[in-house]
């Protein structure tokens, strides 16, 4: 990617900006990912430091804010020390001082915009505000999916074109002088005549084009979003990264010519000296270095705990032991609450955790609609769809969202009579919030009742090249694949609930980012509906037979969807459930209600306006109200304060009290020598849970540039982006508050397996094996006997001796979420005497 | 009973001063103080309406307290109430309250929580004054509350660029509508030789009879008030400022520029109907101008591919068929336009956030590629410029600048020679010349009587162009926004007999104001490197104390209602006479800018990005 030599070469230039613009989708498709992810062939501390120089972004917490948790001893003195020595050695003292009392500077000029803040200073002229205003609502105007009432007209061709086909045809130009429209509309508008007009000098032309477009990364970033991935829009819109540029230069040379006539000289010439070239290798920081030990012991005085809380918890599930029900949840953070709650209500049950998509890869076609929504990692490509028919839902509308409000006379029509409509709608959306036709909801995703073409069927064609529904053998395989990864292959209990994860909110534009991730920012209810008619199906089940897995036949699957905001949870397709096991299905939702509203007390102790002391009920039926309310920006914190993932048997953590901080994926090592099912694991850990845990990390350190900044302020752009404003440019990353109660620390993976087979499965895939060499995700493997931890280091497993003795152990969870609203430390939580609970 | 109508401000006003006493971080109180005093003020105006339609629903005038009384010469509060009021009343009270009650939510744990509710009582108190007002002077006051409370609420989010700009810019168009105010306030001291009550104005004799003689000055007293309605309700060519204005936490952005504040200018024109009912050329020209807003308006709207600024601009072409209402006289449909209008496009801002989940899933289970327009069927060179135009907001925007600020900016570019030293040589030699000659009136001839007071005025003119468009000495431009207002009283003092107290209530508010900024502007040149007008330094981030003073003595030297430089101001323009229209223009003009130069300021040594980088601060053009 880093080829700047002095050759210019437009195709290079435009890969190369493209590859460090943000990369965010659309929101409909908002998916988390490494928002520095352009920096991921370097090791992590390397990486930011050069993002920070080059681009000026903020990479780890400020010295006065590592200092304050520091002094609340979330950042232990101990690890400090252990820090220091190892990155420091010898002059441990010198730079402790350094950390704790020194003033350190912390200003910093970035690199990027040197070059072209010379305008300002030579030129005087300020291009940004001449050209951004005009520029952001053009390209805005272009892509825009709906909000305008009258669309772009000719925009068919491309954006290039189709500003040329308007200017042609137009007694009103976009610019204000001549030379820029003849450059568009006859001349020579490549790229690189546009620089030498403007640049002059070959050398400064990439450089020119970085300052450029990082002037404006979020209109530029979606620009190259859309150009690769043209069905990220709904009305699909042709348009280059290029063509923006050669669009901005056009504009600029307008806004110097309108100044000072067609005779400035290009900006390259007039410097005094040449600016820091962009990717020179970077200086050393001091202030820089500061941080980065303070970010490793920070790091370290979490990670401690829990590798201590792992050493020291211990489960035994009696042998024989048959379980209950069994309940398969998302990896999703949000899940290790409520599994935690359906235990403690259940002692007998045993859930597992996998990633949501429930190993069934296809794209959803709901019924009225002409569009296919796919519902699996966003990296996979499925060839297979399932269609839903018998859907009776239907979209109830809202006259607000309208048009006919912006018409002139019926406007008019409108304010006199419905106007006073919406005076009754604000009263109750202030004092009796309810859902509307403004909000989400996760049911709403696939009707409950609806039909769903699971099966392929001998003779049905390919639609667009996909296989509707699955062959029996296609689904024995993915049944097959997961159940081995998680280990159920033996001791089935009569329930086994596929439960897939989804959220309802109201106001939210960030809404895809609050589904399933594993379901590509949906709901996972489609995919637990088809992962159990597939268990439930009696030719899959022969043909697993055969291949060792035995169901017995009074074991039945049930799909659910449960709501992660409101706490609830909806059950499908009951209708094939026997007489004695509806029943007991029917138990068993008594447990998973009392469960949900103790995850909803547990959630509430984040939510200021809650009191927490309330009956578990009680303040369930507030959490629900939240998700509904038109002014509560945080219908829940989605992942915020993610740190951890947990790759291993249940009872390999399953008394340790972790926060809701935790992903957890079940897998038995003791079936699994080789590491086939954990690389496959690790293949989808690494990038989705590691990209969320980056993605809350660089928007909680730095939430004005990587970040969204607050939502509260947000415009609506085109339906593909937010602004402050409405002049402004688009926002990336997460707003402040999805991130405010979070925790800046890498995401440490725990395995449990012997470190040798784990490293030999991650070299496997270099993919995955990056992740962890460069240091963007931490890992550590336990020793599955003796419970020896190993920290991999650079490109080797080293044992990790815990520094903490002792962890405190608890029985009443409870009390615990009821003390406080900040981050809770590692517990060890004491079983309960069997009886005691229902 | 009617005594009751002073409880309508008091609320706000007690409000206002409790909400600034409790601490920031106790979201509870804060809130609850905003939405309890509103809340009061709802119920105390519904037992009121029905009390009063009860007693017959009789139009009241109370004339409250004379603040400044001289020969010939009467400032005195007067409060009004007939069924315009009793609309506001009831859209200002339900929105605030609803609003008040919504944010103590939608803000929680922001940073500038208390700021935020802090303004809203503040605007709630000028809405009040304004609805409530029953003379152009008790109005004043309350219009100039509002243009504060929306410059501080549109650069809410102060820390970063656009917010900054656009307040700044929005604050600049309020102050053309104040010169629209101030003048008209001049002009109808002269027409009715007194300072008017509205309740006088739907005397139909009274104001036939005096029209008859004037009608010129009629013509030229209701423009004016026009200006300020069009500005106020963003009608054109005042267009666009908006959308830009909506840069705040989207309730207030509701609220303000959704409802509350755009209706303001549709008030002022109801308020003053009786006096230009009978002006039918004007009566024609108000139509002409509200209809070329909607229909330019609803094109603007049409194309516009974000969601706040659609609403804004369709709101904007309403308000344009509100002012044809008005104008045909419309009233009582008028009022109901306001009402609904204002509750519709607030609630369409606060679910604007919504707009993606809805349309998306509309678009993905009907989607209509590309619906034809209107439009489509259009000649295609009439199709495609209209749109560009459209696109381009008619470029409003653009000539804002070409023919107000850049005209300024050239003018007060001329006088680079100037330095912070240098200049009060100049000053002190010119100004103690023109003292001496206004001490010795007996030396000057009766022409120059007439043109020294111009001079004068002028030279005052140019000294706060010079102060709007500094680009570097702080210092000289804070002073020279001092030595404008002591030019002023110069050049006022050549044009009738010397009265002394007239000047002490004039130039005292004006003199602790500038001492006071002089003094904040010294302390922070002591303690920062880097203080200086060439673009926004953000220093309320490390010293918000300085700034909040600061931004007090910049309210003291703009004239604001809080010294009585307020009267002072009103009080010169007793002075100009009928005749010395030019004068009155000039000293207009200084007081406007005067006001922007303070302001701009404030702006750019405390707002905007701060030029320290070691905390995180969003890129400029977000």
């Amino acid at each position: 990617m880093e080829t700047h030599t002095g050759e210019f070469s437009v195709h290079s230039s435009i890969e190369s900006l493209k590859h460090y613009l943000p990369s965010q989708a659309p929101l409909k498709d908002f998916i988390h990912h490494n928002t520095l992810h352009a920096f991921q062939h370097d090791s992590f501390h390397d990486g930011v430091k050069k993002a920070a120089e080059i681009f000026g972004y903020k990479v780890y917490l400020s010295v006065p804010e590592f200092r304050n948790l520091y002094a609340k001893k979330e950042i232990k003195e101990q690890v400090l020390d252990q820090v220091l020595k190892a990155k420091k050695e010898g002059k441990e003292g010198e730079w402790k001082n350094k950390l704790i009392n020194e003033k350190i500077e912390e200003e910093q000029i970035p690199r990027i915009g040197q070059l072209r803040s010379f305008w300002k200073e030579h030129f005087k002229i300020d291009l940004d505000s001449l050209v951004h205003p005009i520029l952001f609502r053009i390209i805005g105007s272009y892509l825009d999916q709906g909000v305008s009432i009258w669309n772009f007209p000719a925009s068919s061709n491309g954006f290039l074109a189709s500003i040329r086909e308007l200017e042609r045809n137009s007694l009103i130009s976009f610019f204000k002088t001549k030379r820029a429209k003849e450059l568009l509309l006859n001349g020579d508008c490549s790229l690189e005549n546009l620089l030498q007009i403007t640049v002059g000098r070959k050398e400064l032309f990439e450089q020119y084009m970085f300052d450029q477009q990082f002037a404006h990364p979020g209109w530029s970033g979606i620009s190259a979003v859309i150009e690769d991935n043209p069905f990220s829009l709904i009305d699909e819109k042709k348009i280059t990264l290029e063509e923006v540029i050669q669009f901005e230069l056009l504009l600029e040379i307008d806004a110097l010519d309108d100044r000072y006539g067609e005779i400035w000289s290009p900006i390259g010439l007039k410097l005094t000296e040449d600016p820091v070239k962009l990717f020179l290798d970077i200086s050393y920081n001091e202030a820089m270095e500061v941080k980065m030990i303070w970010q490793e012991a920070y790091e370290w005085s979490y990670y401690d705990k829990v590798l201590k809380g792992i050493q020291l918890q211990t489960c035994e599930t009696q042998e024989n032991q048959i379980d209950s029900f069994q309940a398969l949840f998302c990896i999703d953070d949000r899940e290790c609450s409520i599994r935690r709650h359906i235990e403690e209500e259940d002692q007998k049950c045993k859930t597992f955790g996998t990633a949501g998509f429930f190993n069934v890869e296809f794209y959803f076609q709901p019924e009225h609609s002409d569009f296919y929504t796919k519902v699996c990692p966003a990296p996979m490509t499925p060839k297979y769809l399932i269609r839903e028919v018998e859907n009776t839902n239907r979209q109830s509308s809202d006259f607000h969202f309208g048009k006919h409000s912006h018409g002139l006379l019926s406007g008019w029509i409108l304010t006199h009579t419905l106007g006073f409509w919406s005076a009754l709608r604000l009263f109750f959306t202030v004092f009796k919030p309810t859902q509307n036709a403004a909000s989400v909801t996760s049911s709403k995703h696939m009707d409950k009742h609806s039909v769903l073409s699971i099966e392929n069927k001998v003779g049905d064609e390919l639609i667009d090249g996909l296989q509707i529904g699955y062959t029996i053998d296609e689904m024995a395989n993915r049944l097959e694949g997961l159940l081995r990864t998680i280990g159920l292959i033996d001791n089935f209990a009569t329930h086994i609930y596929a439960i897939g994860h989804g959220s309802s909110s109201v106001n939210n534009t960030h809404y895809a980012g609050y589904d399933c991730g594993a379901c590509s920012g949906r709901p996972g209810s489609v995919n637990a509906r088809v992962i159990c008619h597939i268990g439930n199906h009696a030719g899959v089940r022969e043909i697993l037979k055969e291949r060792g897995i035995v169901i017995p036949e009074t074991t039945q699957f049930i799909g659910a969807l449960h709501d992660t905001s409101r706490d609830e949870m909806m059950f499908y397709d009951l209708k094939v459930l026997s007489d004695s096991n509806f029943k007991f299905h029917h138990e068993n939702v008594l447990k998973f209600n009392r469960a949900l509203s103790k995850n909803a007390k547990e959630r509430s102790r984040r939510f200021m306006s809650i009191n927490t002391k309330k009956s578990a009920k009680s303040i369930h039926s507030k959490v629900k109200v939240r998700t509904v309310s038109l002014f509560e920006p945080r219908p829940e914190l989605n992942h915020a304060t993610n740190t951890l993932c947990i790759v291993g048997n249940r009872d390999f953590s399953k008394n340790l009290f972790l926060d809701r901080r935790a992903f957890m994926n079940s897998y038995d090592y003791s079936i699994d020598p080789n590491g086939t099912f954990l690389l496959g694991i690790l293949n989808a850990v690494a990038p989705v849970c590691g990209g969320i845990n980056l993605e809350y990390y660089f928007s909680r350190v730095d939430n004005q540039t990587l970040g969204a900044g607050t939502k509260l302020p947000h415009n609506v752009m085109g339906l593909i982006g937010v602004a402050n404003g409405i002049d402004g440019d688009l926002r990336t990353g997460l707003p402040s508050q999805m991130i405010e109660v979070h925790d800046p620390l890498r995401l440490l993976v725990i395995v449990e397996h012997y470190p040798e087979v784990l490293l030999e499965t991650i070299k496997r895939n270099p993919a995955t094996f990056e992740w962890f060499e460069k240091d963007w995700v931490k890992l550590a493997a336990v020793n599955p006997e003796t419970k020896e931890i190993y920290i991999f280091n650079k490109d080797q497993f080293e044992t990790y001796i815990p520094l903490l003795k002792d962890i405190k152990a608890i029985q009443d969870t409870e009390g615990l979420f009821e003390s406080s609203h900040d981050n809770l430390p590692v517990y060890l939580i004491k079983e309960r005497s069997h009886g005691t609970v229902n | 009973m009617e005594q009751l109508i002073n409880l309508f401000i008091l609320l706000p006003l007690v409000g206002f001063i409790l909400s600034l006493v409790f601490p920031r971080r106790n979201e509870n109180m804060l809130s609850w103080v905003s939405f309890t005093t509103v809340g009061i003020q709802l119920f105390a105006a519904l037992i009121f309406i029905v009390v009063w339609m009860f007693y017959g629903g009789n139009v009241i005038d109370l004339k409250e307290f004379s603040i400044f009384q001289a020969r010939g010469y009467d400032f005195y509060i007067d409060f009004y109430f007939d069924r315009i009021t009793l609309t506001y009343l009831m859209i200002g009270a339900m929105l605030t309250f609803i609003i008040t009650v919504y944010s103590r939510y939608y803000l929680h744990r922001e940073e500038g929580y208390k700021r935020f509710f802090n303004i809203i009582l503040f605007f709630y108190l000028g809405y009040n004054i304004v609805i409530f007002s029953g003379n152009l002077e008790t109005l004043f006051i309350g219009w100039e509350i509002l243009s504060v409370s929306s410059f501080l609420l549109i650069a809410f989010y102060r820390d970063r660029y656009l917010p900054v700009k656009n307040a700044v810019k929005v604050f600049s168009i309020y102050r053309i509508g104040d010169v629209g105010l101030i003048l008209a306030m001049w002009l109808s001291h002269h027409l009715w030789h007194e300072n008017i009550s509205f309740y006088k104005l739907s005397n139909y004799e009274l104001v036939h009879e005096h029209l008859a003689e004037h009608s010129m000055i009629g013509f030229a007293i209701s423009f004016l008030i026009f200006i300020s309605a069009a500005a106020k309700s963003a009608q054109l060519p005042f267009s666009s400022w908006l959308p830009r204005a909506m840069e705040g936490p989207t309730p207030s952005s509701a609220i303000f520029y959704g409802s509350l504040s755009v209706h303001i200018g549709a008030f002022i024109l109801m308020r003053t109907y009786p006096f230009w009912e009978f002006q039918t050329s004007f009566r024609v020209f108000v139509v002409i101008a509200g209809l070329t807003t909607a229909i330019l308006a609803t094109f603007t709207s049409r194309v516009q591919s974000s969601i706040k600024s659609q609403i804004a601009y369709s709101s904007i072409a309403q308000i344009g068929l509100i002012f044809i209402e008005i104008a045909l006289g419309l009233e009582a449909i008028a009022l109901v336009h306001v009402a609904g209008n204002a509750f519709l496009r607030t609630y369409q801002l606060l679910v604007s956030p919504s707009v993606v989940s809805y349309k998306i899933r509309e678009q993905f289970y009907n989607y209509v590629p590309r619906p034809k327009t209107i439009e489509d069927s259009w000649p295609k060179r009439f199709e495609y410029s209209l749109y560009i135009i459209s696109l381009k907001e008619w470029n409003l925007d653009s000539l804002m600048y070409k023919y107000m600020w850049n005209p300024l900016k050239r003018l007060g570019s001329k006088w680079v020679f100037f330095t912070f030293k240098n200049f009060y040589f100049f000053f002190g030699i010119g100004f103690l010349a023109g003292l001496i000659l206004s001490l010795n009136p007996q030396i000057i001839s009766p022409k120059w009587a007439f043109y020294l007071p111009l001079i004068f005025s002028f030279l005052g003119l140019l000294m706060v162009i010079k102060a709007f468009t500094e680009r570097n000495s702080v210092r000289l431009s804070w002073t020279l926004i001092i030595t404008n207002h002591l030019t002023i009283a110069l050049a006022i003092s050549f044009n009738e007999h010397f009265d002394i107290t007239h000047h002490i209530w004039y130039l005292s508010g004006v003199i602790v104001a500038g001492m006071v900024g002089y003094f904040c502007i010294q302390r922070l040149r002591g303690l920062e490197k880097r203080v200086s007008l060439d673009k926004f330094y953000g220093h309320v981030y490390e010293h918000p104390k300085i700034a909040l003073v600061f931004l007090i003595a910049c309210l003291g030297i703009a004239g604001f209602p809080i010294t009585p430089t307020f009267i002072g101001e009103d009080l010169i323009f007793s002075h100009i006479k009928e005749n010395q229209v030019l004068l009155a223009f000039f000293i207009a003009m200084s007081l406007i800018i005067n006001g922007l130069a303070a302001i701009r300021i404030y702006a750019r040594i405390f707002l905007g990005p701060h030029v320290k980088t070691y905390h995180g601060s969003a890129k400029r053009s977000s």
